[in-house]
């Protein structure tokens, strides 16, 4: 048949034409968080070069720090997006795949906060402990250790409403867990002693951090994997609900979401740049410096996202949303020397 | 029946009087029928609220807040904007700076300063140093630009945005909504069908007022190519020597149920399969559409193979007895006459397998086909197949979990394009298996 024929002739042209042709565009993927960031700037550069748009993905610090480490080669991606550090096993599983030379961007910080619906109760006395209180799995009552049964906020916290407890914080593949888990969980297990009383209970230090993580399985936590939007229509589905959300997202969203303030600070840009809002983690990007050179505009693009007219304090990433870096100077000078992290300073 | 019954039926008279017996039947079956009823009607309830809600939701997308300006760049302006590292910024301003003049010209009675202009608008650059890059010969004569406004003005007008639900926001203030009430009665800031909804591309998520589903809608149409290309020819195939020339055998049965098997087969299966044979072991260009059709065309296959097997099932034995008859062989007999009678039916099956593909998001996660991958229009049928591009429900899933509210639009919008896309192609493959189908 004719028709077979010239069907499975243009297929295999096809699949012949790709492999002559080399990957012209910058591929990008990982955290959820980043991704805003990365797409205004990945617009921008399109826009004002003459490189092609670089194409962002999303799914998580974790699975694009995964396909980053997954070897070097066109059929990998150039770039990592992360909202934590890279981990040592990372570092090495990379090693492993023959990516060795990685250079870290910080692009800059990102505020976590706490939000409930617009029409919901006021949470305006929050401190860390009152967090690892509501979800943390095992927790201090009359001064022992038990098994978290706290039902609503005003139990443990006479200034908080006495509504009940429902937390959508990110899922584990996602780095604001990990930044979440640092910063206010572990510092709540610290701050209501329940640190103290594991330890004393025959625990290791290790153990106890371990176990200070754990949050109640009883469905007064639950783990959103998915993006702020879907938090967000879980929010929007209970009136009692907090949910964890990156701070551009919430003033996004702000006809829809009352924030919660943390130790008594209400974040903004300007709160967390000065450290006075408590829960916020740097933003970064990761870049396989092997591909510098193979891949164009790969150097361009790293660049382009953290100078002063993206990244800076007035540029468009900033009225977005990000804390921009007061350390951006360095980070430029560090892209363009191409330094590969485990060099000496 | 048994003799009593039948002994007893004279006694309880003729056959046109209602006994309680009949009653009682006639009864099940109006219930029955009820029921059915309430049956459809609940479903044409759920269906009624499902438009109502999409169209609701998603017709705001097709109009658009712009602002109209008349502007003129001088050479000097135009090589100073070039000169810089963020050309589009620099074109902002000089528009920005345009409108504040013409304002101040028309004496419009509100305070404003250019930070409050800035507001309005959204991301005006790249349209302006895009034009000025195509028409160097209008560098220094005036232009009129209507650009996007930002997604709350835009929202504002639509009624989305109100003045209660921009107190918190430090992308609008209230006092910009003067400014916007004023514009709009000076006719300076219109609302318009938005055209680049349907043909642009995607966008940052700070411009939700530039973003398009054109660009997608070609990917799409390149891997349907691509499902078509390969899915119809094999499937077809493998149904013919299926159905008409493989020997009955535990082997033929095992692949006839591994195709009822694969058809049931979860599509994110597909993708990561698509992910280590396609892209990690054949070294293809991630984001491709062309991975992409690849991926839909194992996913396809089976949907054709089943249907194309029916089809060719009824087609009757005699008009293949009266072919071998008359002296034709196995292969005239399918191809002369088989064949043509189970077209209709094979292309049924097809469409509805293309639509199916055609709304598919899971395997494309996998195979880097859902993300910001704003791109211009391919620029030929090879940079079409291999240059990275989403798909419409792609584009869908990408806006509806962006931030602001704007894109939240956009993806409603943008299931009514799809829907549009799937009706047109149910009703093909309707009106084809009217017109060609015989029944015997």
């Amino acid at each position: 048949m004719s028709v077979k024929l010239s069907a499975s002739a243009l297929a295999i042209a096809a699949v012949s034409a790709t492999s002559a042709l080399a990957r012209d565009n910058v591929q990008i993927a990982g955290s959820s968080t980043v991704l805003p960031y990365a797409s205004i700037v990945a617009e921008a550069f399109g826009e004002n070069t003459d490189f092609p748009t670089p194409v962002v993905e999303s799914g998580g610090s974790s699975s694009g720090l995964k396909r980053f480490c997954e070897g070097v080669g066109e059929n990998t991606i150039d770039i990592a997006n992360s909202s934590r550090p890279i981990r040592e096993a990372e570092i090495a599983a990379c090693a492993e795949n023959g990516v060795t030379d990685i250079i870290e961007v910080r692009i800059g910080y990102d505020g976590i906060v706490f939000a409930s619906q617009q029409s919901g109760p006021d949470f305006n006395a929050f401190v860390p402990a009152d967090i690892y209180n509501a979800i943390g799995a095992q927790v201090m009552k009359d001064g022992a250790l038990v098994e978290n049964d706290y039902q609503t906020w005003s139990e443990f916290n006479g200034d908080l409403p006495d509504a009940e407890i429902a937390m959508f914080i990110p899922g584990t593949k996602h780095g604001t867990r990990e930044v979440f888990e640092e910063q206010v969980l572990l510092a709540g297990c610290e701050a209501t002693g329940a640190m103290e009383a594991m330890i004393a209970g025959g625990m290791s230090e290790d153990d106890a951090e371990d176990s200070c993580l754990d949050v109640r399985q009883d469905g007064k936590s639950v783990d959103i994997d998915g993006d702020y939007t879907e938090t967000l229509a879980r929010i929007d589905a209970n009136t009692n609900g907090i949910g964890v959300f990156g701070l551009a997202f919430y003033e996004n969203n702000t006809d829809k979401l009352k924030v919660a303030t943390m130790s008594g600070v209400a974040p903004s840009t300007e709160t967390i740049a000065s450290g006075e809002y408590p829960v916020s983690r740097p933003l970064f990007f990761y870049v396989k410096k092997a591909h510098i050179g193979v891949i164009p505009g790969l150097k361009d693009f790293a660049q382009f996202f953290v100078a002063d007219e993206l990244a800076g304090p007035n540029g468009p990433l900033a009225q977005y949303g990000l804390v921009s870096d007061p350390e951006l100077a360095k980070t430029q000078q560090a892209v363009a020397d191409e330094k590969v992290m485990g060099a000496d300073l | 029946m048994t003799d009593a019954s039948m002994d007893s039926a004279p006694t309880k008279g003729r056959l046109t009087t209602v006994d309680a017996r009949t009653k009682k039947r006639n009864a099940a079956e109006k219930r029955f029928k009820a029921y059915g009823l309430t049956a459809i009607l609940i479903g044409l309830f759920f269906l009624v609220v499902l438009a109502v809600s999409i169209l609701r939701s998603g017709l705001p997308a097709f109009t658009q807040a712009n602002v109209q300006v008349e502007f003129t760049l001088s050479q000097d302006e135009y090589d100073a904007a070039e000169g810089q590292m963020l050309k589009t910024k620099a074109y902002e301003n000089l528009f920005i700076a345009a409108l504040e003049n013409q304002l101040e010209e028309r004496g419009l009675e509100v305070d404003f300063d250019a930070a409050a202009i800035e507001r309005l608008l959204g991301k005006t650059g790249g349209t302006i140093r895009e034009f000025f890059l195509e028409n160097p010969d209008r560098i220094g004569t005036p232009v009129t630009f209507d650009l996007a406004a930002s997604s709350r003005v835009d929202g504002y007008l639509k009624g989305r945005v109100t003045r209660e639900s921009v107190v918190d926001s430090r992308f609008l203030m209230v006092s910009d909504l003067d400014l916007v009430d004023a514009l709009r009665d000076a006719g300076i800031i219109t609302s318009g069908f938005n055209w680049n909804f349907i043909t642009g591309s995607d966008s940052g998520v700070d411009n939700p007022g530039g973003a398009g589903i054109g660009v997608s809608v070609i990917g799409s149409f390149f891997m349907m190519l691509v499902v078509l290309a390969l899915s119809l020819p094999i499937g077809v195939a493998a149904s013919i020597y299926l159905e008409e020339f493989a020997p009955q055998n535990w082997f033929t049965d095992l692949i006839e149920v591994n195709i009822s098997n694969l058809a049931a087969v979860p599509s994110i299966v597909f993708g990561i399969l698509g992910l280590a044979v396609f892209i990690q072991f054949m070294h293809l260009p991630q984001s491709a559409p062309l991975v992409g059709g690849l991926v839909l065309t194992l996913m396809t296959l089976p949907t054709i193979i089943i249907s194309t097997r029916a089809s060719l099932k009824s087609v009757p034995p005699s008009i293949r007895e009266a072919a071998l008859g008359v002296g034709a062989s196995k292969m005239q007999t399918v191809f002369h006459h088989v064949l043509p009678l189970a077209a209709p039916g094979i292309l049924t099956g097809t469409i509805i397998g293309l639509a199916q593909a055609l709304g598919e998001t899971a395997p494309l996660l996998l195979i880097g086909m859902v993300g910001f991958i704003a791109r211009a229009y391919p620029e030929g049928v090879a940079s079409g197949f291999i240059d990275p591009n989403s798909a419409m429900p792609a584009q869908i899933y990408t806006w509806a979990s962006r931030a602001d509210p704007g894109f939240y639009e956009k993806a409603w919008g943008g299931i009514i394009i799809l829907l549009i896309f799937l009706l047109t192609m149910n009703i093909i493959a309707i009106i084809l298996r009217r017109r060609f189908e015989r029944r015997w």
